[in-house]
């Protein structure tokens, strides 16, 4: 049985591995992350078991490390998702993410009569936390928008 | 960065209070040549003439010059030059820009690619701060006071954004609410948590005459087609209120009638012959608060 479980996600040298994430957020991180454009090596894994999640994805990223910045933006969809930075197949270093305050050039407004939704502008929110629930403010058109619509940018 | 306008949170109760005295001023001494010299541009991206007149004799009458368009027909906007390039351009020849434009975030936008002093006159359903510090001078002008006022706003309270913005001005100085709007109208959520969250009592009802007699502001808007995407919606909500001056037998003697204007069915004319009514004097406000706020963001205190 211990066989099959390593054979599921291969481990990777160099990278970061992105642990403990909703699956039902899983595609919105791979969003946020705009990995859909990045050359590097990819294994992506979603509904694993998860002892103390039940269902969890995973992302492993081979040769590349995040910034806070970056890596803080995926708290808006998975608070609990842990980052572990590997260097020769050791996990080196356990980070923990925070909501950030401020959300930069990371999601679309929902809005469609913002402006960022008609000229060239990167967007600007600002994160609200009210109930466990996050909001984000546009920066722009002062409306907010759920997580839940988050869109990416094209 | 210079001081814009963009949105009434950009400003302290303090700096409200202080645009509301240089307005004063400017009522009691309508022509000061105080910006001689100095060229202002009207960017109207979106007709609005009655906003537009407003803003520009406002500019005259401190003695600045005034340059821009009414519309975007004729400008090269319509060969498809950004917005920031309009912008970029304008901000060469002038000392400030005065901008209405039907996108949300566009005023807030223009103070990141210019280094001038910009007043929003309006950007689509967001913010129109003006509209705002005008209702609050009026306000001021029939009580004595901005505090302590029991407000009722009837109409349109889910998409009007000049009730949006006053009640969010009026939480600096203790308030008490009514509000009075159709179910389909009402107001929204989060300008409910808002209140509560900032400790301010508030009323709902459906009725326009329930409440009439215990107010001391009765602020009246119009139900806006433009702002419903679904046209069965209007026609449902668009005539609910008409006050008439017969309702307004038994109001406090001090209650005075506001409307940002233009009013279609929900202001009966025999209200217009009433002591209550002060809507066109808080037009005629208008100009004196967007001379004030013209003079303050270029320096003058």
């Amino acid at each position: 049985m211990t066989k099959d479980k390593t054979l599921i996600v291969n481990a990777i040298e160099n990278g970061t591995v992105l642990d403990h994430i909703p699956s039902e957020y899983l595609f919105k991180v791979v969003d946020i992350l705009n990995l859909a454009s990045t050359s590097n090596q990819i294994t992506i894994g979603s509904n694993l078991v998860s002892k103390s999640f039940g269902s969890k994805g995973i992302i492993k990223i081979a040769d590349r490390y995040f910034e806070d910045q970056e890596i803080n933006c995926i708290a808006l969809v998975a608070p609990n998702a842990t980052i572990n930075i590997i260097k020769d197949y050791q996990v080196i270093e356990k980070r923990k993410i925070s909501i950030p305050e401020e959300v930069v050039a990371v999601a679309k407004c929902a809005n469609p009569l913002c402006i960022t939704n008609h000229q060239v502008i990167s967007t600007r929110f600002k994160t609200i936390v009210d109930n466990d629930k996050i909001y984000l403010l546009c920066h722009y058109c002062e409306k907010t928008t759920k997580i839940l619509n988050l869109q990416p940018l094209n | 960065m210079p001081k814009s306008l963009i949105s009434i949170h950009d400003f302290s109760k303090e700096e409200i209070l202080h645009i509301l005295d240089i307005a004063s001023e400017m009522e009691k001494n309508k022509s000061q040549k105080i910006l001689d010299g100095k060229v202002v541009a009207c960017l109207f991206f979106e007709p609005s003439t009655r906003t537009r007149l407003s803003f520009e004799t406002a500019a005259n009458r401190l003695g600045a010059r005034v340059i821009g368009f009414s519309d975007v027909g004729n400008t090269s906007i319509s060969k498809g030059e950004s917005f920031k390039d309009t912008i970029k351009m304008v901000s060469n020849y002038v000392d400030m820009i005065i901008m209405r434009h039907p996108l949300e975030g566009a005023a807030r936008y223009a103070t990141e690619v210019c280094d001038l002093p910009i007043v929003n006159a309006g950007d689509g359903a967001n913010q129109h701060p003006s509209q705002t510090l005008l209702d609050l001078y009026t306000i001021r002008q029939t009580q004595g006071s901005l505090q302590n006022m029991t407000i009722n706003m009837v109409g349109d309270l889910k998409y009007g954004r000049t009730v949006h913005s006053l009640l969010q001005a009026m939480s600096h100085f203790e308030p008490k609410f009514i509000f009075t709007a159709p179910y389909e109208l009402q107001l929204p959520s989060e300008y409910q948590t808002f209140l509560t969250e900032k400790g301010i009592e508030y009323t709902e009802t459906q009725s326009l005459t329930e409440y009439l007699d215990v107010c001391d502001i009765l602020y009246m808007t119009r139900v806006q087609q433009e702002r419903f995407n679904d046209p069965m919606e209007y026609e449902k909500v668009k005539d609910v209120y008409r006050l008439n001056a017969k309702m307004l037998t038994n109001v406090r003697k001090n209650m005075k009638i506001l409307h940002p204007l233009p009013r279609i069915n929900e202001i009966a004319l025999d209200v217009d012959d009433t002591p209550y009514a002060y809507y066109f004097k808080q037009a005629e406000n208008g100009m004196y608060v967007r001379m004030a706020i013209i003079a303050y963001l270029l320096g003058y205190n």
